[in-house]
């Protein structure tokens, strides 16, 4: 089966947020509660175990010597998400195999196996993936919309009780029965396009040529290998400005790349003490 | 909507969102498309795809603004000065579309000698009288030949002509002056109006768009104004890509203006009889309202309504009982209703999908009327703030009289009906669930109440109860009434064979036929068919898709894409053209002539009017403030006006009072502009006690510049208060650049920004921005004056702590 994933283009993002409460909605996600950040129109501020979708709002200030006040002349949304990423850190750290790649080619955490560890958390490069907070009294009327039979009857895992790991699922159970993924299909502006990966990076690579000729400096972040071990992603981005703008690491690195020069130093270290050792027991 | 109505023939957006695509410039004024609108904005997006140029034009930086290739700040109050001035450089520069100027507008009319403009008489036109704040506008006419028709002069030279009193009019709207009164740079303005002529003309064209920020104003209708006649001038009405697209603020807002809750207004946009006028009799109210053009019609449209309200107790001999409908004694808008409250007048209130508590304007009063009431009736899905007012922070419940009722109301999928959009299409749907709990459907709720009152009433002889009785209300024998019932019978049918009727040109003045409003004859024309349910979608217009009004035409006007001859103005930009092959008129869309018309015969560009013409110049039948719209500041401003003595609408309502304060001219307490707007993840208590929404916005807010924040020792998230003569508001701050400081005529001018979303109830709470805007209004639509104020800001919580 041909690997599917979205391609995400920033350019056509009008910051609506309709995909951040379609998710919320379709996979029955509590709110993360109800603080004014202050920050712009961002509320939400990142992604979470309970928020699989979060649009970032950038910002950017002129300068302008002469202006009496900072004048903000760009505002650049984004449409942030786990990116599905081809070698995972979070599916490697994971000791009891709850997160697999499944037949779409995304990664995926099977909520009845995962153990609430962690060790995923600090193994995403990207900063994705979060244990959800045990669901207290005050959460579960967070998803109070739904019917009472509903909560009552047809929890999810995640409702449930919290506890263990949670990300963007792509949707998968959508998938499964040939829909779009609730993000894309919300998404008024088609900044979020769901579908098979090859022909995403195709259309992709004519969306960049296509900006150019209008003079947009636009590249693609995820298309191609980002380095560091992690591969391609399946959820990539096309972006007018440097990745580090939209919270994007410049040089994401897969946690098990520093394993070998990990263990050479630690073989060495050993080594070392044991040298060291000797020197100071044969001096006795 | 009387600036689209009286310039085009038809209150309502020249065409339709989807046609937006086919701009080559699209400019968005009064409106904050991206965020208010989303769904249809992905038409302004595909525009922008295809390569045309996005401008913005408003007083804060916005989520449209970010995706704009253009973005323009400007004062808010002060925009006919700005279009105003793009009218002036128009003219100057001989940038208008002369051949369609001179053949589809009324630009070569000749105005009466006797008119005097805002030029002559220091911003006041011709007729005004000082004590009555009115105007006797006979003046405001043209000069007609012997045989009554209208002199013309095709050459454009007459100093009288219509385009050259306009000339005059705007010939103080320099661009120095826009940079004045507006703020925007002159460069800025150039490049704005060398973007619109550029793209407009035979080969291009350029659309419109704007919402509640143009016309939430004391001169809001003229605002309207100036846009229509900017567009007449450049060619763009009746035109792919071009057009102004009035975006409505709610899902069925045209529906509901539509089927007349406007209070002067019957269904299908007839007029309400008034005691004030010549209307005591059928035959007076006939003769006063039926005009030249389409309008000859209107004794057929209000005889088949009567017939469909009062069914076989209306006959020709009792003048199909148009005595039993109500008569407008003055002005029974909102805003006057909520003084009689207040005042004790109004005693029992039915409060259906509404929440004045906490959108209306005037909070304080508003409750305070509410107190005053001895019975009020809440229909909603959701205990709202109004429903509620008895048990308000503050309020005593013990001390109000008030009988309050709340019937839980069914949403939209818990049942069928139409719902007409902004494109003045009407899309049915269906009942998905049943309601849940108690809940009713508001139809149900409306038909049950009126079974009982005429079972209640029932073997009454006394004639005042006559019109209830004889009311028709076969909806069904359940409380639940047949939605499809009612369509059908707003459509119309034969009263002889019961027949669905086809089209109003079938609807007759003699009693043999009934429609409940004529601009939906058609959507039902038989007792199989409901073109609301057609969902056939294609490349073009997309008949197939639902049913609009009227005829099922989705771009109103466009007989003006084809020339005079019928031949389209151009081949990128044909639409309906006269195929003579045929003997039709053929195109993408149902063409906007008069059945039978062919090109040069019977054949009017803009066929509701009364000679068939876009208005440049509104003749004395049309608006109640001017011929010409003029920039006047808005009721409380921080600026006098630079343009002319006058300094505000002379003839806007006002009520000073000393539960209605406002400030008294130029005021150095109140020394920022402020202004009132909706967010995209907020409507109103739909939307507050949504978990999900109620998380990207949790709180009321207000939006101000880093320098005001700096001067006044404010914080991004600090707690303020925004306060006005009328009363003080809560919030949070949110510094950011996006909003900018403004020189106005040498002065620095901030802007504080307030969203209207909030209030007590639901997750997201916070004070309404109703608290801080006194009642003001409009001349012709008594519309309250939300988007253009003064006020103060300070850091820390309000004082008084009742709501």
């Amino acid at each position: 089966m041909s690997e599917t994933g979205f391609f995400t283009d920033t350019t056509l993002c009008i910051g609506c947020k309709a995909c951040e409460v379609a998710c919320k909605q379709w996979n029955e996600l509590p709110s993360d509660g109800f603080a004014f950040t202050g920050e712009s129109y961002d509320n939400t501020s990142q992604l979470s175990g309970t928020t699989w979708r979060h649009v970032a709002f950038v910002e950017q200030v002129a300068i302008e010597p002469a202006a009496p006040s900072p004048i903000v002349e760009k505002w650049l949304m984004m449409s942030d998400v786990c990116k599905h990423c081809t070698n995972a850190g979070c599916q490697e750290a994971c000791p009891t195999g709850a997160i697999v790649k499944n037949e779409f080619g995304n990664v995926y955490v099977q909520p009845d196996v995962c153990n609430g560890c962690g060790y995923c958390v600090v193994s995403c490069p990207f900063g994705v993936i979060d244990l959800i907070d045990p669901i207290d009294d005050e959460r579960k009327f967070s998803v109070a919309t739904l019917s009472e039979s509903r909560r009552d009857a047809n929890q999810t895992a995640i409702q449930k009780s919290g506890g263990v790991a949670g990300k963007c699922t792509l949707c998968y159970d959508r998938q499964k029965i040939g829909e779009t993924p609730a993000c894309a299909k919300a998404c008024p502006t088609e900044s979020i396009q769901f579908g098979v990966l090859d022909e995403l990076r195709e259309r992709a690579a004519e969306r960049v040529a296509s900006l150019a000729e209008r003079g947009v400096d636009a590249h693609l972040y995820g298309a191609d290998d980002v380095g560091g071990g992690i591969g391609s992603l399946n959820a990539f981005f096309l972006l007018t400005d440097r990745p580090e703008v939209y919270n994007l690491p410049v040089e994401p690195v897969l946690p098990s790349t520093r394993q070998p020069a990990g263990y050479t130093a630690a073989a060495g270290a050993a080594i070392a003490l044991a040298l060291a050792g000797w020197a100071i027991f044969r001096s006795r | 909507m009387p600036g689209l109505g009286t310039s085009f023939g038809r209150g309502g957006a020249t065409s339709y969102v989807q046609d937006l695509q086919h701009a080559d410039c699209i400019l968005i004024e009064g409106s904050n498309f991206a965020e208010a609108h989303p769904v249809a904005f992905r038409f302004v997006m595909k525009a922008k795809e295809r390569g045309a140029t996005v401008v913005h034009v408003d007083p804060r930086f916005t989520r449209t603004s970010a995706l704009a290739d253009v973005y323009v700040a400007l004062r808010s109050g002060s925009d006919i000065a700005f279009l105003g001035g793009i009218v002036n450089w128009v003219l100057q520069n001989e940038r208008y579309f002369r051949a369609y100027v001179v053949a589809y507008t009324n630009a070569s009319y000749l105005v009466r000698e006797d008119f005097r403009d805002t030029e002559d008489l220091a911003g006041l036109f011709s007729g005004f009288d000082e004590r009555a704040k009115a105007y006797d506008r006979e003046s405001w006419g043209f000069e007609r030949a012997p045989d009554g028709g209208i002199v013309r002069d095709e050459t454009l030279a007459h100093p009288r002509c219509v385009i050259n009193v306009l000339r005059k009019h705007f010939s103080r709207y320099t661009p120095e002056m826009v940079e004045r009164v507006c703020g925007v740079s002159q460069a800025q303005f150039a490049q704005v109006c060398e973007t619109l002529a550029r793209n407009s003309g035979r080969e291009r064209t350029t659309a419109f768009a704007y919402a509640v920020g143009w016309t939430q104003h004391t001169v809001g209708v003229q605002y309207i104004r100036t846009a229509a006649i900017l567009q007449l001038l450049l060619g763009n009405i009746g035109r792919p890509g071009g057009g102004i697209m009035a975006l409505r603020g709610h899902a069925n807002i045209q529906g509901a203006t539509d089927i007349a809750t406007l209070y002067d207004l019957l269904p299908g946009y007839l007029a309400m009889p008034s005691t004030g006028k010549d209307e005591q009799t059928l035959a007076a109210y006939l003769r006063t309202n039926a005009r030249a053009g389409w309008w000859e019609h209107f004794p057929a449209y209000v005889v088949s309504l009567l017939k469909a309200f009062y069914g076989d107790a209306a006959t020709a001999e009792n003048d199909y009982c148009f005595d039993y409908l109500p008569q407008c004694t003055g002005d029974h808008s909102t805003l006057p209703t909520q003084i009689a409250m207040k005042d004790g007048i109004v005693k029992g209130y039915f409060v259906i999908g509404q929440n004045p508590a906490a959108s209306g304007q005037n909070g304080a009063m508003i409750n305070a009327g509410f107190e005053r009431l001895d019975w009020m009736v809440n229909v909603d899905a959701y205990e709202t703030e109004t429903a509620s007012f008895w048990k308000r922070e503050g309020a005593d419940p013990s001390r109000i009289a008030t009988e309050c009722f709340f019937i839980p109301a069914a949403t939209i999928l818990e049942k069928s009906g139409t719902m007409v959009n902004t494109n003045r299409l009407l899309q049915w749907h269906d009942q998905a669930i049943e309601p849940l709990g108690e809940s009713v459907t508001d139809a149900r709720f409306i038909h049950a109440l009126g079974k009982r009152l005429k079972e209640l009433y029932a073997g009454s002889t006394d004639p005042k109860d006559r019109p209830l009785l004889d009311m028709t209300w076969d909806y069904g024998d359940d409380d639940e009434p047949s939605t499809l019932r009612v369509l059908q019978e707003i459509n119309g049918y034969d009263t002889r064979t019961g027949e669905q009727l086809r089209s109003f040109v079938d609807l007759r003045d003699d009693g043999s036929t009934a429609a409940g409003a004529w601009i939906y004859t058609g959507v039902c024309p038989d007792a199989q068919t409901n073109n609301a349910r057609a969902r056939a979608g294609d490349d073009a217009a997309a008949l197939g898709w639902g049913w609009a009004w009227p005829a099922n035409r989705r771009m109103l006007y466009n007989r003006a894409s084809a020339a005079p001859d019928g031949a389209p103005w151009s081949e990128r930009k044909r639409y309906v053209w006269w195929d003579e092959a045929a003997g039709a008129w053929g195109g993408d869309d149902v063409a906007d002539v008069v059945p039978g018309a062919r090109p040069g015969s019977d054949d009017q560009a803009f066929l509701m009017q009364s000679d068939g013409r876009g208005a440049l110049f509104v003749p004395e039948s049309g608006l109640l403030d001017g011929p010409f719209p003029t920039h006047y500041e808005p009721s409380a401003s921080v600026v006098d006006n630079a343009l002319y003595p006058q300094q505000s609408n002379p003839t806007m309502r006002t009520w000073r009072r000393a539960d209605n304060r406002e400030p008294a001219g130029v005021d150095p307490q109140y020394p920022h502009v402020l202004t009132t707007y909706r967010i995209t993840e907020m409507s109103g208590i739909m939307t507050r006690y949504v978990p999900w929404l109620a998380e990207l916005q949790p709180a009321a807010f207000c939006e101000i510049d880093p320098q005001l924040a700096v001067e006044q020792g404010i914080a991004s998230g600090d707690t303020v208060t925004v306060s006005t003569a009328l009363g003080e508001l809560e919030c949070k701050a949110l510094v950011s650049g996006r909003m900018r400081p403004l020189r106005i005529g040498g002065k620095r001018v901030h802007t504080v920004g307030v969203p209207y979303n909030y209030g007590a109830l639901g997750l997201a709470r916070g004070d309404s921005a109703g608290r801080l805007i006194p009642l003001v209004m409009d001349p012709n639509v008594s519309i309250h004056e939300s988007k253009s104020l003064t006020c103060a800001i300070r850091r820390g919580p309000r004082a008084n702590r009742e709501t």
